[in-house]
């Protein structure tokens, strides 16, 4: 228990639309769970609900973190419990320092002012994985930068934050090559014990570099079928088609 | 005298809003704007008959002219329930210890003989009608910089005073300005020498301690030829539950290729009508920039203006304005273009929250005479919730030709997603606001000197609290 993130039998709706309906999941800390799914299958809204975005209702279901119900919580509450999201669309936020920002928020998941000086040290290095440069922590959060700098943002702060369990919100989509190798090195230097990550993406090209040990597939709100990583493989080589079909035939959700 | 307490009135308490029995008027005038006062202004004052003239014409101009109909919110004015003249003190002092301590006590209150301490060109403090206290560091007045109370300006420097007095802001400009013209008392007068740079601040707080009572201080700021100074103000007021009056005047002449920074944190409590006139002339390449930053009063009516007179020049106008319960901020800009190829930019930020309302008024004119004239306005409005409002009311008149203007302008609200977005990362909902706000002001925040710069921030800050729901 005190080592999995659950998601049991999730329901969300958007207004009155019902667009997850009956997500099943388990993520145990030290995994690398992916779930794929064609566009509009429900994968973004689960990265939101998870992290209780005000759109997104849940009607029913339950998330659990160490076996504690976060759907009461806020959103800065489950964060700081360890739950990370990172943002498919990080948004701007303008006037705000990335320096002010950080160390904000890394206070606020440590429950305490961290010295200073260790903070600047510990950023400095995850910065250099990252290979960010120094001019970035005088710029503003996320203000006009390309879609390949807010990525690698988001992974910093990942890095910086330390949670327990991490959703990655298509952290693919968007980036070159080379970006997206950067990345996958970050993540790759968090993944360890302490630590379950969730990676939504709609291609199988991330998870040539950060090697998933379970696939999930989503369609239209609920799963339909999870494996190793050879899914993926499968996947990229047939498309969602057959799975679709296959899902048609025989709606059976499969527990991770 | 009736005072409330502040936190009755401001939701975040306004820590400025203590008012000191102690501190008694030796000078008592009857209330209302009379020729009597004027009077007994010069006879006490001992001002040449020029003045006394002055003043008197003013106010039948005062008394003649009427409000605009765009300028909002000023018909509940009661003009004879104000006291015009109020002094606590006989004469400014040149050293810290001769102000009277009941009144260095309130400024102690302030935190503005902390100001003293630190690296100022200048500080001066005005209470009431009269500046309390005004010096100036022996570096600058060794080379010619002249930085004293207006009045002692008139009586000292004559020439200069008369050279510029009332040039760029005559008393039939505006309404306040004739009520200003005919009542003024304190204020500074400041004389930058040709090619002298002051490069450190000059430094003036004002404060109002009676009731019911009109402040009419008069700056004037005359930079020479190739020249620097930045001149810094603060005011505030206690809370009553009666209403004061607040109309300044302050007219600067920015010379060839001389720079002005004039910074005003206005703070004043929620019963004071703050209507103040401010114009900068300018002259062959110079550079004026006006940082405005209203957060307090109850009604603010104040649109800084620079009137480009010669060629070359650049006018810069920041504006901020933080409109809390009880408050309009009816503030703005004006440029005015007479020569060719001057430049001017307008940034202008306003928040509104818990009812407040907050208008930006701006006039962008160019004449025909200013060729090739390049104007950028800017005006962003956050609001923080479905009671407060804000409104933004432009004009552009072009005559000249070649003229490059961009005007661009935003409403927004504190977004759903940058608060989520802050909040996924274990911010307080409370601080992801203040954040989002604070990085809203930014842009202007950074211009203005550390100290206030935390302040701003304090008291926006304060405003805010409970604002989003």
């Amino acid at each position: 228990m005190a080592d999995t993130f659950e998601i049991q039998d999730l329901h969300v709706k958007i207004e009155e639309r019902e667009i997850l309906k009956g997500v099943d999941l388990v993520v145990r800390k030290g995994e690398v769970h992916a779930l794929m799914g064609p566009n509009g299958s429900g994968k973004s809204t689960l990265a939101n609900a998870i992290l209780g975005h005000p759109k997104y209702t849940v009607t029913s279901g339950k998330i659990l973190m160490k076996g504690e119900n976060i759907l009461e919580m806020e959103t800065d509450e489950r964060a700081r419990k360890g739950l990370f999201l990172a943002f498919q669309y990080p948004c701007e936020v303008p006037g705000v320092r990335q320096s002010n920002f950080l160390r904000l928020a890394c206070n606020a998941r440590a429950g305490r002012d961290m010295d200073v000086m260790d903070f600047y040290k510990k950023l400095e290095d995850k910065m250099k994985v990252l290979d960010i440069d120094e001019k970035f922590l005088k710029r503003y959060l996320n203000e006009g930068f390309s879609g390949g700098e807010k990525k690698r943002n988001e992974i910093l702060q990942m890095m910086m934050l330390e949670p327990e369990f991490a959703v990655m919100d298509e952290t693919d989509s968007g980036l070159d090559i080379d970006a997206l190798k950067v990345v996958s090195r970050g993540v790759n230097e968090l993944r360890g014990p302490g630590l379950g990550i969730l990676i939504i993406t709609h291609y199988e090209r991330i998870l040539r570099y950060i090697n998933p040990d379970f696939v999930h597939i989503l369609v239209d709100g609920k799963i339909v079928k999870s494996g190793g990583p050879d899914l993926a493989a499968h996947l990229e080589e047939h498309g969602y088609d057959w799975i679709i079909k296959d899902a048609e035939a025989a709606p059976a959700p499969v527990k991770g | 005298m009736s005072t409330a307490s502040p936190d009755q009135v401001l939701p975040g308490a306004y820590k400025e809003g203590f008012h000191d029995v102690n501190i008694k008027a030796l000078h008592k005038v009857p209330k209302g704007p009379t020729h009597e006062v004027i009077d007994y202004m010069c006879d006490t004052k001992g001002e040449p008959d020029w003045m006394r003239q002055f003043r008197h014409r003013s106010l039948d101009l005062f008394l003649k002219a009427t409000i605009p109909e765009w300028m909002p919110g000023l018909r509940d004015i009661d003009y004879d329930a104000i006291t015009y003249y109020a002094s606590p003190i006989e004469k400014s002092a040149r050293r810290w210890e001769d102000v009277p301590i009941e009144i260095r006590n309130t400024y102690d209150k302030l935190g503005i003989a902390k100001e003293e301490q630190k690296l100022l060109g200048g500080l001066g403090a005005q209470i009431d009608s009269e500046m309390a206290y005004h010096n100036i560091q022996e570096s600058l007045s060794k080379r010619g910089v002249i930085f004293l109370s207006c009045d002692d300006g008139m009586k000292e420097y004559p020439e200069i005073f008369k050279e510029h007095f009332a040039k760029s802001i005559p008393p039939e400009d505006n309404k306040f300005a004739a009520l200003n013209s005919a009542f003024w008392s304190g204020g500074s007068f400041v004389y930058v020498p040709k090619g002298v740079k002051c490069d450190v601040p000059l430094s003036v707080y004002f404060r109002i301690n009676a009731e019911q009572f009109g402040q009419f201080e008069r700056t004037l700021i005359i930079c020479e030829d190739d020249s620097f100074c930045h001149y810094v103000e603060g005011c505030s007021a206690p809370v009553y539950t009666t209403n004061s009056l607040h109309s300044a005047v302050v007219e600067i002449f920015v010379k060839d290729r001389a720079r002005c920074r004039y910074t005003t944190i206005q703070n004043w409590s929620t019963d004071v009508y703050n209507l103040v006139t401010k114009r900068a002339f300018l002259y062959k390449n110079s550079v004026m920039e006006w940082v405005d930053g209203n957060l307090g009063s109850k009604r603010t009516v104040k649109y800084p203006s620079c009137y480009m007179l010669g060629e070359g020049g650049h006018g810069e106008i920041l504006s901020l304005a933080s409109s809390d319960k009880g408050m309009w901020q009816d503030a703005g800009a004006k440029l005015v273009f007479f020569a060719p190829n001057c430049t001017g930019r307008i940034n202008s930020k306003s928040i509104s929250g818990h009812g407040g309302r907050a208008s930006y008024r701006g006039l962008v004119q160019v004449n025909e005479a200013a060729q090739n004239c390049r104007v950028q306005v800017n005006c962003d409005a956050l609001i923080l919730d479905e009671i407060s409002r804000s409104d933004t009311y432009p004009v552009m008149e072009i005559d000249g030709d070649l003229a490059t203007i961009e005007h661009e302008a935003s409403v927004s609200n504190v977004s759903e997603e940058q608060l989520f977005y802050l909040q996924s990362r274990g911010i307080k909902k409370e601080d992801a606001v203040a954040m989002i706000v604070n990085g809203f002001i930014e842009p202007i925040v950074k211009e203005l000197p550390m100290e206030f710069a935390v302040e701003i921030n304090r008291l926006i800050n304060l405003q805010m609290e409970g604002s989003v729901g």
